[in-house]
């Protein structure tokens, strides 16, 4: 399998007030076609920060990031992202957000095939009745799985999700999931995809980065070894229930660490 | 109209009654010399007949020109100049001392210097009123440039928008709410320095009026002169303010 994007020895410090702040440490694993990865790990603890540096929006302090064999230099749309924050535009109705990325020049979609694409993903998720809305009148959860929509209208090979079901309930969480998978069996994605969720990661990825607490250095990486098409019922299986309790065990220690870490700093302020 | 409209059309009415009876209690309440307080019918009275045999409205539309003129040139060089300074840190840290300092200079206090520049003709009077409006609306513009955040811009280079869409697509978008808060905060104060503005020799317009009625001691005309200003100020920021809902119905909330 060919070398999408690859980590070597990347570390990232921001300067803040405070002083050096190591986000990232010592990072390296590849990511390759077809792949999909999950980020785990205690929140606060680099794991944007990590993502963001692929997206090309952060440059590391040391080791190299690559795409395609290239240093990243800068955001493209070759790398769809998905926000933590969604980033949907407030500006625009729900269609025009959808289209967003249609109309630029790098896509090259013809004028007359992007409302059959609105179309398609307005349908696909449950957007439909609210295409000429503004988002002041979506909910979280459908401003979320906009953002999504727009991502995957522009069809980019390769998608950086940041905790993109964060914000949905368990059932809209469960149908965007089988959603993801049913689009990556059909156009084939590779995936780095950012969670909170154990079972989220599991059921989706095909490795699993486990991180510690900051500075996030490499815990784990896990192979998740249920083959694709996947459906829920592997969430039944013994070795999805071995597997949950051993993740679950490591980013609960790496909880414990983080809160330990923050003991003294809410003492001081 | 229908029940709810005449309500609010009511309950918008009902101030401006109380005003005119407050003004009638104390012209009547005798704490205070009647003769200094004309009353509103006398005023009224004053107003159609300086409308019908001074040609009030030219006075209005004299004024209401160079209003609009003034902050129509200030916001124009307002809305680049705040637009970099909000944009880039740097040119904000260089120029914001200068743009508070002659901010706060009130443009009463310049104008024996515009005289002496710029002379007595209506190029002062613009003058003063384009720095007034010049210097509200870039403040305005910078505060609110600066806070845009740089998300949307990320999401848009995400989605392959080069650096003109960016611009057309997203920044402008997000700084039209930042220039409809200028136009009116400038006109606000455009209005307020109009009569200072017209202390220049001027032979026409309401702040001209004014000043020509104290000479006189007509209290009278001084007081249609006040109301002229405030309705036609309060008209521009209706207008604006209908302007503004239409073009920015997208927001969580009307500008305020
Ligand atoms: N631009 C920045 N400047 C300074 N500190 C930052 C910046 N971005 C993130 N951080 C800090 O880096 C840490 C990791 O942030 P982040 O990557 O967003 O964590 P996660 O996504 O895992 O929750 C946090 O403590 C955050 O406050
Ligand atoms: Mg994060």
């Amino acid at each position: 399998m060919r070398k999408r994007a690859q980590f070597d020895h990347v570390s990232l410090a921001f300067d803040t007030l405070k002083g050096r702040l190591n986000v990232v440490e010592d990072v390296s694993y590849d990511i390759h076609d077809g792949d999909f990865i999950a980020v785990i790990g205690p929140s606060g603890c680099g794991k944007t920060t990590m993502m963001s540096m692929l997206a090309g929006f952060q440059k590391p302090t040391t080791g190299k990031v690559l795409f395609d064999g290239r240093p990243v230099e800068g955001p493209g749309p070759e790398r769809g992202v998905i926000f933590q924050e969604y980033g949907v535009f407030p500006w625009l109705t729900v269609r025009q957000n959808i289209g967003f990325g249609l109309t630029l020049k790098a896509n090259h979609v013809p004028a007359a095939e992007r409302d059959a694409i609105c179309d398609h993903y307005l349908e696909l998720m449950g957007l439909a009745d609210f295409a000429n809305s503004y988002p002041k009148h979506l909910s979280g959860g459908m401003r979320q799985r906009l953002a999504i929509a727009r991502a995957y209208a522009v069809k980019p090979q390769f998608l950086l999700m940041d905790e993109p079901f964060g914000a949905l309930d368990a059932q809209t969480r469960a149908n965007m999931q089988n959603l993801l998978l049913r689009v990556l069996a059909t156009e084939g994605k590779t995936v780095m995809l950012i969670t909170h969720s154990v079972e989220e990661a599991i059921y989706l990825a095909s490795r699993i980065v486990v991180v510690t607490a900051r500075p996030a250095r490499i815990k784990e990486i896990i192979e998740v070894p249920f083959p694709y098409p996947r459906d829920e019922t592997i969430q039944e299986r013994p070795e999805f229930g071995e597997l949950r309790s051993h993740i679950r065990q490591l980013v609960m220690d790496e909880y414990r660490a983080q809160q330990a870490q923050m003991r003294p700093v809410s003492f001081s302020e | 109209m229908d029940g709810a409209g005449v309500r609010r059309f009511l309950l918008g009415l009902a101030p401006w009654v109380g005003a005119v009876l407050l003004w009638y209690g104390v012209r009547w309440s005798g704490f205070v010399n009647a003769s200094l307080i004309p009353a509103p019918h006398q005023v009224a009275a004053k107003f159609f007949e300086l409308l019908t045999r001074e040609n009030l409205l030219l006075d209005v539309f004299v004024s209401t020109r160079r209003v609009f003129l003034g902050v129509l040139l200030g916001i124009l060089a307002a809305v680049p100049v705040g637009f970099l300074l909000g944009w880039y840190r740097p040119a904000r840290t260089f120029a914001d001392p200068m743009i508070n300092f002659f901010r706060a200079l009130p443009p009463i206090a310049l104008i024996p210097l515009v005289i002496v520049y710029f002379g007595v003709d209506e190029v002062a009077k613009l003058v003063i009123l384009f720095y007034a409006a010049f210097f509200s609306g870039v403040i305005v513009m910078y505060e609110g440039v600066s806070q845009i955040t740089p998300l949307y811009i990320r999401v848009a280079q995400t989605l392959g928008a080069s650096q003109i869409e960016i611009f057309r697509k997203v920044i402008i978008p997000l700084t039209v709410p930042h220039i409809l808060t200028a136009l009116r905060v400038a006109l606000g104060v455009a209005w307020a320095t109009l009569v200072a503005s017209e202390l220049i020799a001027a032979q026409r317009g309401l702040g001209a009026m004014i000043q020509n009625a104290s000479t006189y001691f007509l209290l009278d005309v001084i007081y249609v002169g006040i109301i002229c200003i405030g309705l036609i100020a309060l008209i521009m920021d209706m207008i604006l303010r209908k302007i503004s809902a239409r073009l920015l119905v997208w927001q969580e909330r009307a500008v305020a």
